[in-house]
């Protein structure tokens, strides 16, 4: 990676050209950023350093629900009161943190851990597809929600996997798409609008 | 084309990558800016005004404003979103893969409306129902004419001799037909059935409504296309990614015994 002249000590350059690889983060930002730390003491440097080793080492997948977790099976999949013949599909551990704030679902929950995307050569093979086909074998499983993202990838992602899961004879869902709270309905899309007159209900 | 501090044009929305927090970078193709790379702020947020307007396969119109490295959109609305497509994955599929080929092929800031058109019309195309793969032949054999790679269907790029109606070999490196004789010695390409050379002619030659009302049988369906993606390929001197993905749903249908743009 080519981050220009950088004046400045080896172990410097080094921590730029690393922090340079994150997501979001450019050339500049990692200047930024490798001076900040720089100026940090050593207890707090020592300590986010040990922080990124622990996520390394300590966090793995469960083995049910294919959450990041520290124990295996995570607490969701472990939980009491947590209804087994539901499970929610999607995308990204983060989407669980946001539908739990929520504390409306009580079933569990499966990561694939990304979405069908040809032309970046993600497909099936490269999401935790196969472990939720293994999940359906054999248990009560009543209903699987498609929380995909409401995006191409992720409604080809939804329409895939309805493909796979609806032959197994378990009912197949979707979240309900519509009208963002808080928006105007004169800056809505035309798939968002056309979506939410199909799925509209008794006022 | 030098391009004003602000401007506006009709895009449509080949690939997004996420930038940051809940930015995407967009590579457009546009009818006289060709490809075109710009940033959509905040479009990963549910709230946004303009996400569903920016989303893949999206026809919009676009306000741009020229940035110091990508240029910013500052507004967009959709012209079409080519909703029947959307609901069908074999058809979705089919649009990703004309994108991907716009994407990989087309360059950047060079006019070229004919190939706009082109995709514009496969999106429309592809709405209706049917199996697509007549739609991508026509797409992939006027791609190339559009881009300067038209495969010579008429004469032998050998001797120059008009072509026999026997099987002659189509060569990717040559960019067309070889007949029998000149075959020998060259380079490995794929032999042509006449059938197949009719139906590319046809398809390159006729017009749309025409061609794309023959009923192919299925190996002549292969073959065509197969032809054509090795000419793809030896343009590129890569695979084209979303190819494997439409062989892979044409290959999960097959064993059960149909054409993923014929299921229900
Ligand atoms: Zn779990
Ligand atoms: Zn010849």
């Amino acid at each position: 990676m080519d981050i220009g002249f950088v004046p400045t000590a080896q172990p410097v350059g080094r921590l730029i050209e690393e922090l340079n690889k994150l997501p979001g983060i450019g050339p500049k930002s990692a200047q930024r950023l490798a001076y900040f730390l720089l100026r940090m003491s050593a207890d707090e440097a020592r300590s986010l350093a040990e922080a990124i080793l622990a996520v390394k080492e300590r966090v793995i997948l469960c083995s049910e629900c294919q959450n990041i977790t520290e124990s295996d099976p995570c607490l969701i999949c472990r939980g009491d009161g947590r209804d087994g013949t539901t499970i929610c599909v999607v995308e990204e551990p983060l989407d669980i943190l946001a539908l739990e704030r929520t504390r409306g679902y009580k079933g569990l929950y499966h990561v694939l851990h990304g979405a069908i995307s040809p032309a970046d050569g993600v497909g099936p093979d490269e999401l935790k597809i196969k472990e939720l086909l293994s999940r359906l074998q054999g248990r009560p499983v009543a209903e699987v929600i498609l929380a995909t993202n409401p995006n191409l990838e992720g409604e080809a992602t939804a329409m895939y996997l309805k493909g796979l899961i609806a032959p197994l004879g378990v009912r197949v869902t979707r979240l309900a798409r519509g009208l963002p709270f808080g928006g105007d309905l004169e800056y809505a899309d035309e798939v968002t609008l056309s979506r939410a007159i199909e799925g509209r209900q008794e006022a | 084309m030098a391009r004003p501090r602000v401007y506006k044009t009709e895009a449509i929305v080949l690939k997004g990558a996420r930038m940051g927090e809940a930015d995407k970078l967009l590579t457009l193709y546009t009818p006289h800016l060709g490809l075109l790379k710009a940033v959509a702020k905040g479009v990963c947020r549910t709230r946004s005004k303009m996400g569903g307007h920016l989303e893949l396969l999206t026809h919009s119109t676009l306000m741009l404003a020229q940035g110091r490295n990508l240029d910013i959109i500052t507004q967009c609305e959709t012209i079409s979103s080519f909703l029947p497509l959307r609901a069908d994955l074999w058809r979705t599929s089919c649009a990703l893969y004309a994108a991907e080929l716009v994407d990989l092929l087309a360059a950047e800031n060079v006019e070229n409306r004919p190939l706009f058109r082109l995709l514009l019309d496969t999106l429309e195309r592809l709405c209706q129902a049917g199996d697509g793969e007549l739609t991508l032949r026509y797409f992939e054999l006027h791609l190339m004419d559009y881009l300067g790679y038209r495969p010579e269907l008429g004469r032998c790029l050998g001797c120059g001799s008009e072509l026999e109606p026997v099987t002659n070999l189509f060569s990717p490196s040559a960019g067309g037909v070889l007949c029998p004789h000149c075959s020998q010695g060259q380079p490995p390409g794929r032999p042509l059935s006449l059938n197949a050379l009719k139906m590319m002619r046809l398809l390159q030659r006729g017009d749309y409504a025409t061609a794309s009302r023959v009923k192919l049988r299925p190996e002549l369906a292969s073959e065509l296309e197969g032809s054509l993606r090795g000419y793809i390929t030896y343009l590129l001197e890569r695979e084209v990614r979303s190819a494997a993905w439409l062989d892979r749903l044409r290959r999960e249908a097959s064993q059960k015994g149909t054409h993923p743009g014929l299921e229900g």
